[in-house]
């Protein structure tokens, strides 16, 4: 599944301001609410629902990256946002490291396909170095969705 | 020198769980995996993924109902084998 299919382009984010997990989480889904993607009405319960995701094990998935995520049934398809900090902060991640590369999908209960697919795609981009080199440089919102835009090119002719 | 003993093992192994080889199952396996000396890795389709990473194992793509090839190489393979596939058959402790 190719990231134009599932992030949305309004939502991305370049220089996260949070500092803590929970923090990052909730200025990760407040894109969402800001790009029309999800309710605001619904912005407390996703926050609440991929924390407490969170507790069951941390997303965080070494090389600096965290993939935070939940059901909610207020969406009919899957959506996410990317984010960017240049700092890097604490995400409990599996290795130790700090996470600076955030990508959060809330998907509707009925399509774990869906959510799967993703989840493939972006590790196969995480696996090249120079993906997660550029993905952490990004300076502004175009240059992430430049980098997706290219990831699904080469994965479209490869 | 002293002699080391290369011991390898198989065997295939299915996703059950209705979601798929998704992120938790990954994280699982990835942290059982570190428990063992030996190199562990799941082939599917003719892709192979390291069983200590959890990016690796997601690039599988693994759903409900595909049948992996689990492979290790080192002195306890046969012990790792034999936890993880049972990791499999429990589901991983997912309902």
């Amino acid at each position: 599944m190719k990231f134009s299919a599932f992030i949305s382009p309004k939502a991305v984010k370049s220089e996260l301001g949070s500092a803590s997990k929970d923090e990052v989480i909730a200025e990760l889904v407040q894109t969402l609410v800001d790009a029309g993607e999800i309710l605001e009405k619904d912005r407390d319960d996703i926050i609440r629902a991929i924390m407490r995701r969170e507790e069951l094990g941390s997303t965080g998935i070494g090389r600096g990256v965290a993939v935070p995520h939940t059901k909610h049934p207020s969406v009919t398809k899957l959506v996410g946002t990317v984010g960017v900090s240049s700092s890097g902060l604490d995400f409990e991640s599996l290795d130790g490291q700090k996470a600076s590369l955030f990508f959060l999908l809330v998907s509707p209960p009925d399509r774990p396909g869906d959510h799967l697919r993703a989840l493939e795609n972006i590790s196969r981009q995480l696996r090249d170095d120079q993906f997660c080199k550029l993905l952490g440089q990004s300076k502004t919102a175009a240059d992430i969705l430049n980098l997706l835009e290219e990831a699904d090119r080469e994965s479209s002719a490869g | 020198m002293e002699p080391t003993q290369a011991i390898t093992a198989s065997r295939e192994v299915m996703v059950q769980n209705p979601e798929g080889l998704h992120l938790r199952p990954a994280g699982k396996l990835a942290r059982m995996a570190t428990e063992y000396k030996c190199s562990l890795e799941l082939e599917r389709c003719g892709q192979v993924a390291d069983c200590r990473s959890m990016i690796s194992l997601m690039t599988l793509g693994a759903t409900q109902g595909s049948v992996l090839t689990l492979r290790a190489n080192g002195p306890d393979a046969d012990s790792a084998v034999e936890a993880i596939a049972r990791l499999f058959e429990s589901h991983f402790d997912e309902l």
